[in-house]
């Protein structure tokens, strides 16, 4: 246990840093942001003054070498924008996106698994009908249509809730909702089919036969043994939250790290870009390890097997 | 007849709204007489209903049906190119991947799991962003933020393919390399890789359509739903139309896709879940 867990952490860190690396480069060929934090009549001296300053006037692979030192220390550089440390920027914006990540998912979880699992066994009845035919529909409508639609008739024509930003417990709502209707959606149909294929179980049919509740048999060994690709998908989800946060946070003002990053894309704000990249796939990867761990817990079968790939 | 309905209804009924939308798209000069992008500031902000604009038109008085039609072609035209670009090379690369495993597929398999290690749309946005704007790179970062996809799902296959004894009579028989990966290999996997275009098809579309309404992607004053939809938030209050249409126009786009590349999973393939 202990060594794949060690092995799942180097690979971890030989991701993130490759993705680190990846991001560097591709941030240098787009050209150096210089020209766009100055004043238009700056003079070609000052321009040179500032680049040097910033370290754009050495070569690429010292700029590497570089970045490399300091990032290892967590050291991303200055913001060139808000000139604070870059990534205190990004770990200050992160408890807002995994407030709003977190309440997604259980949002997802509580509505999903019990329109999925009652979708299953009630099959083909009006239930299962509008539950998937709602499912369908959330999985076609954009986050970010339905949020406009949502600030339209929420806050523009009823005036209920706040049109964005932090503040209270109604300024969630709507973000959460939002960010969660796509996944919520795919989460119920999943949930339906994987509970559908256990209900013709052998097992199932023994519960069945030594005359447990309906409730039982559906709660302890259907529900249960559907949970792997319910658990899995949710694991995908969560990192895919991170990036449905990016967009979900610039509709409503919400001030974490997806709008950040957004902000920091459109101004070339190198330093935090980084340091996003970094904060992203660190989070992203672990949840990944936390999922395959809850494998298993789950599916004792696969807990033996130790390094799965 | 019924069972016809309850096995292939949602993929007739999703084939019908494709057809719409292609249509639609396809015959955008001939369903409106509008130019979707000359303005005209005496007719600015109307509503829908109005004579001549049977959606409303938007603050610098420009038709927006015709905005939403054309838009379709924007939306198709990306979506198309980026299904067929990853297609073609994830497909491809997956199937050498799987085929040579070696140092290719481990090479492979690793620029994968860093790519993956992102969710998709903030990796294609970043690279949307490093690229430029415009419809060609925007096209580029969708295809290099997923094409992984493909080569993944296709390495695994073409990894039990290959091992299927019609794979060994194949090789037994002398067949060379390439024709016993793309007679005999490629066919067993293209189903994997028409259920995987269907189902991309409309993430792609969607993706496009928040990237641009990031302010990325494609730029004003071409009519692309999502930077159409961007301009819209500025005129929430007083022309909630602007908002609405081209919105509901992707969010029919991608339902009607969706439910064709579900039906094409049921029918090509009923293990297969995404």
């Amino acid at each position: 246990m202990r060594a794949y867990l060690l092995s799942r952490l180097g690979q971890t860190v030989l991701v993130v840093f490759l993705s680190l690396t990846a991001v560097f480069f591709l941030m240098r060929l787009g050209g150096d942001p210089v020209l766009l934090f100055l004043p238009m009549d700056i003079q070609a001296k000052d321009l040179t003054e500032f680049r040097e300053r910033l370290g754009f006037n050495d070569p690429v692979a010292v700029q590497y070498g570089r970045f490399v030192g300091r990032a290892v220390r967590g050291d991303f550089g200055e913001s060139l924008r808000y000139q604070q440390d870059a990534l205190g920027l990004v770990l200050e914006r992160l408890p807002a996106t995994l407030y709003l990540a977190v309440a997604a998912l259980g949002l997802t979880f509580l509505v999903a698994v019990p329109v999925g699992v009652l979708s299953a066994v009630r099959r083909g009845s009006l239930f299962d009908f509008f539950g998937m035919g709602a499912a369908v529909l959330g999985q076609a409508v954009p986050g970010f249509w339905l949020g406009l639609m949502m600030i339209y008739l929420f806050s523009v024509r009823l005036g209920w809730l706040p049109t964005g930003g932090t503040g209270s417990a109604l300024h969630f709502v709507m973000p959460c909702v939002v960010l969660a209707s796509f996944y919520a959606a795919r989460m119920a149909r999943l949930t339906r089919s994987s509970v559908l294929d256990t209900l013709n179980e052998e097992f199932v049919l023994t519960a069945r036969a030594k005359g447990l509740a309906e409730r039982v048999v559906i709660a302890k060994h259907a529900l249960k043994n559907s949970a792997i690709p319910i658990v899995t998908l949710a694991g995908l989800d969560t990192g895919q939250l991170l990036g449905g946060a990016v967009i979900t946070e610039t509709i409503f003002a919400w001030p974490g790290l997806g709008r950040l990053t957004v902000q920091a894309l459109l101004n070339r704000d190198f330093p935090v870009v980084l340091a996003a990249v970094f904060v992203f796939s660190v989070t992203y990867t672990l949840i990944n390890l936390v999922v395959d761990l809850l494998y298993g817990w789950l599916d004792p079968r696969t807990r033996r097997q130790g390094a799965r790939a | 007849m019924t069972t016809f309905i309850g096995r292939h209804g949602r993929g007739v009924l999703g084939l019908i709204i494709a057809a719409l939308v292609v249509v639609a798209a396809g015959a955008a000069p001939l369903l409106v007489a509008h130019d979707p992008v000359q303005s005209d500031f005496a007719v600015s902000l109307k509503p829908p209903g109005t004579p001549g604009h049977p959606l409303g038109t938007d603050q610098l008085g420009r038709d927006l049906l015709a905005r939403v039609l054309y838009g379709a072609r924007v939306a198709l035209f990306i979506g198309l190119c980026c299904v067929l670009l990853t297609a073609v090379v994830g497909g491809l690369l997956g199937l050498l991947a799987g085929y040579f495993e070696g140092w290719l597929g481990a090479v492979l398999m690793r620029v994968a799991d860093v790519q993956l290690s992102f969710p998709f749309i903030l990796l294609a946005l970043t690279i949307n962003a490093i690229v430029g704007l415009g419809l060609r790179n925007i096209i580029v970062s969708l295809s290099v933020a997923g094409w992984v996809v493909y080569a993944r799902v296709v390495r695994g296959e073409v990894l039990s393919v290959k091992e299927r004894e019609f794979v060994h009579a194949a090789q037994a028989l002398g067949l060379g390399r390439a024709r016993l990966l793309f007679r005999h290999i490629l066919p067993n996997v293209a189903p994997t890789i028409v259920i995987v275009a269907s189902l991309q098809f409309a993430q792609f579309i969607v993706a496009e359509a928040a990237i641009s309404f990031l302010g990325f992607g494609v730029q004003p004053p071409m009519p692309a739903w999502g930077s159409m939809l961007s301009e819209s938030r500025d005129y929430l209050y007083v022309a909630w139309w602007l908002a609405a249409f081209p919105g509901a126009a992707l969010a029919l786009t991608a339902l009607g896709i969706n439910l064709v590349g579900d039906w094409l999973r049921d029918v090509l393939d009923p293990k297969f879940r995404v």
